[in-house]
């Protein structure tokens, strides 16, 4: 009978606590306004600047590629502080999450040569297109097609149509990496391509998609016979949906999928709330962070954890709310985005943020089905 | 990881219906407490096997109560721990298998004493499960042996029981599971509705996420946030499997006859012996409370 695989608890490698009072330090040092939810809502290039600088992006790119060759655990040590600390990441985290490690796997060397670095120092921030108008769950049914063109001006490449949706920071970013159909018929998981678009680009049009805050976070990303050169298709064309998938394990298990209210934590433990309701957070918290550091390990390890990284997701999304309840218990505060209170500030980002929590990157229900199926009932 | 030969020896003693005298025989009775105190030496990990697998098959021996509490206790008061089965306790309240024991060793005030049973009233009780959890009435008896210990059962019952917890939960996610896959209705196996596969994703989430949770904490057994952490976080968990794996088992789950009940009999105890979410809350929290910031008080750095 297929059962759950058992996790390790991960172990930060000797040195992590150096590092660990760096990043304090200058957490220490900088100016921001912590908020929830700063990994999509917190975009501050001048921030993100900085901690390139610091060599906090990129960490585990080696250096042949610009980065700086350490472990997945060491990212691990900083990203935490700097989430729990509500910093503004918002601006590079798809770019150093995913989009770094994707083309070092997947990218040619000149494909290498020319995002690596400037997203190692802070200066190239990506914008994934995944989601489209009728694609969502069912991320197999992405319509954008490329169709090949060959000897136009430009030389041989690729016309990118179609529209993707709910892409996070698309406005900021400097590119962006798109799924699309590029085989004419193809159906399901076979067919796709990933494709990088420097931005902004002829034929690409970027419109918000204003948030039920009011705020802009997501893009509509129109691609109107956008073209694509060759040197720029990510990995093998057809291989698309192997390349987005293997990057799943990545994405779903890092401890930006517990610490999204961790502000609102913070914050009541400086207003004395019970210790009773502050305790179950931690307990919960202290045994999310032990699962998703597990899964960080095994991945050091060279493992890919599916089925443990969308449990880590499932339930430490779930805990994410559980936050914005226990800070509601305390009240004292009424939820308000312009307050001069913190906690009024704070608790109003979490709960106009909180019906994303679990549905970006995988709704808890497609999570649920992938633990199903690691269970062998599905 | 686990060592792979004890965990397979653990799996099948503990799979017997009488495992005590083979974990005898074998010399498994004391595991995590030192050879030359009168322990089967190894590790407070290879101990946690042990724990892990009495849960899984819901054994009813004093294993948790023998090795983990006294012969340790023992052991560190510089004291001979005797064969036969042992159990220690800080409070005479709910002393978990003092009536068959063959010595109860009280840990209170910085000194482990030593008592017979025969000298001492026991006022028999018991948890859901039938596991003996008694009141022993200590009146003017004379301990057998004394020494220096400054143990914390309550930490140590908190962090066995805890272990204890994850075989069982891991047990009632492999029974419901293969349930779930038989039981048919409407033509096919409810495993097959999206209703019970989501609900069965959620216990083996709870299940993980409780396993890993509680494997680090045996790393750091005196670390009161770690192993209070991991306790309120399985008993929470135990509540949640326990609900989940009746729904999935439905009216026959519910029956004396189905094993599922010796599995969550014990959830159900278990979750609250040595403190439940409460009570680890509460002790988080005060500690909490008194730390300048939360979030290294949490991760202990």
């Amino acid at each position: 009978m297929p059962s759950l695989p058992e996790l390790e608890p991960g172990t930060l490698p000797p040195g992590t606590a150096g590092l660990r009072a760096r990043v304090r330090s200058f957490l220490a040092e900088a100016s921001f306004t912590p908020r929830c939810d700063s990994w999509l809502t917190g975009a501050d290039p001048a921030f993100s600047r900085a901690l390139g600088a610091r060599g906090w992006l990129g960490m585990t790119l080696p250096a042949r590629a610009g980065g700086h060759g350490r472990s997945p655990l060491e990212r691990f040590v900083v990203i935490e502080e700097l989430l729990a600390a509500g910093a503004p990441v918002a601006a590079h985290w798809i770019a150093d999450r995913q989009v770094g490690p994707s083309l070092l796997h997947n990218g040619t060397p000149e494909q290498q040569r020319r995002f690596l670095p400037g997203i190692v120092r802070g200066e190239c921030f990506f914008a994934i297109g995944m989601s489209e108008p009728d694609s969502g769950s069912d991320l197999a049914s992405v319509r954008t097609r490329a169709e090949r063109t060959r000897g136009g001006e430009h030389g041989d490449g690729w016309r990118l149509t179609g529209t993707k949706v709910w892409t996070s920071g698309a406005h900021l970013a400097h590119a962006i990496l798109v799924l699309a159909r590029s085989e004419r018929g193809s159906e399901r998981h076979a067919g796709l391509t990933q494709f990088i678009v420097p931005l902004p680009a002829e034929g690409v049009t970027i419109r918000p998609i204003a948030s039920l805050s009011g705020e802009h976070h997501f893009n509509e990303v129109v691609f109107d016979g956008a073209f694509v050169p060759d040197a720029l298709v990510l990995g093998k064309p057809g291989d698309g949906w192997r390349q987005v998938t293997a990057e799943l394990a990545y994405e779903r298990s890092g401890p930006e999928r517990l610490l999204s209210t961790f502000l609102l934590l913070r914050l009541l433990h400086e207003r004395g709330a019970d210790p009773r309701a502050l305790g179950r957070l931690l307990a919960r918290l202290w045994a999310l962070r032990q699962a998703s550091l597990g899964v960080a390990g095994a991945l050091a390890q060279g493992r890919t954890p599916d089925v443990a990284a969308a449990l880590v997701k499932d339930l430490g999304t779930r805990f994410e709310s559980e936050v914005i309840e226990a800070a509601r218990d305390h009240a004292g505060a009424e939820p308000d985005p312009g307050s001069p209170d913190p906690l009024a500030r704070a608790l109003a980002q979490a709960v106009v943020q909180a019906p994303g929590f679990t549905l970006r990157g995988g709704t808890n229900e497609i999570l649920r089905g992938i633990v199903a199926r690691g269970l062998g009932v599905r | 990881m686990d060592d792979p030969l004890l965990a397979a020896t653990a799996d099948e003693i503990l799979a017997a219906a009488d495992p005590w005298p083979a974990l005898e025989e074998a010399g498994l009775t004391a595991v995590g407490v030192p050879e030359e105190a009168g322990g089967s030496g190894g590790t407070l990990a290879d101990a946690a096997v042990l724990l892990r697998a009495s849960g899984y098959h819901a054994a009813a021996v004093p294993l948790a109560e023998t090795g983990w509490l006294a012969g340790r206790a023992l052991a560190e008061a510089g004291l001979p721990v005797p064969p036969g089965p042992l159990t220690a306790c800080a409070d005479p309240r709910r002393v978990p298998w003092a009536r068959g024991a063959h010595r109860i060793v009280v840990v209170r005030d910085g000194e482990a004493r030593v008592y017979d049973p025969a000298g001492l009233e026991i006022v028999p009780g018991a948890n859901l499960a039938g596991e003996p959890r008694d009141e022993i009435v200590l009146g003017g008896a004379r301990p057998v042996a004394a020494g220096p210990c400054g143990a914390d059962l309550r930490l140590r019952g908190a962090l066995a029981r805890a272990v204890q917890l994850t075989g069982a939960m891991r047990r009632a996610l492999e029974l419901s599971v293969r349930y779930a896959g038989e039981r048919e209705q409407f033509g096919r196996p409810i495993g097959r509705f999206q209703a019970v596969q989501q609900a069965l994703a959620e216990l083996a989430g709870e299940v993980a996420i409780a396993d890993v949770a509680v494997r680090a904490a045996v790393r750091t057994p005196d670390d009161p946030v770690a192993v209070g952490a991991a306790k309120a976080n399985a008993s929470r968990a135990a509540g949640t499997v326990a609900s989940i794996a009746h729904q999935v088992h439905g009216a026959l789950g519910v029956t004396a006859e189905h094993p599922l009940h010796t599995i969550t009999l014990r959830l159900w105890s278990w979750r609250e012996e040595f403190g439940g979410e409460a009570f680890w809350a509460g002790d988080l929290g005060g500690r909490a409370a008194g730390s300048r910031d939360p979030w290294p008080f949490l991760i202990g750095m």
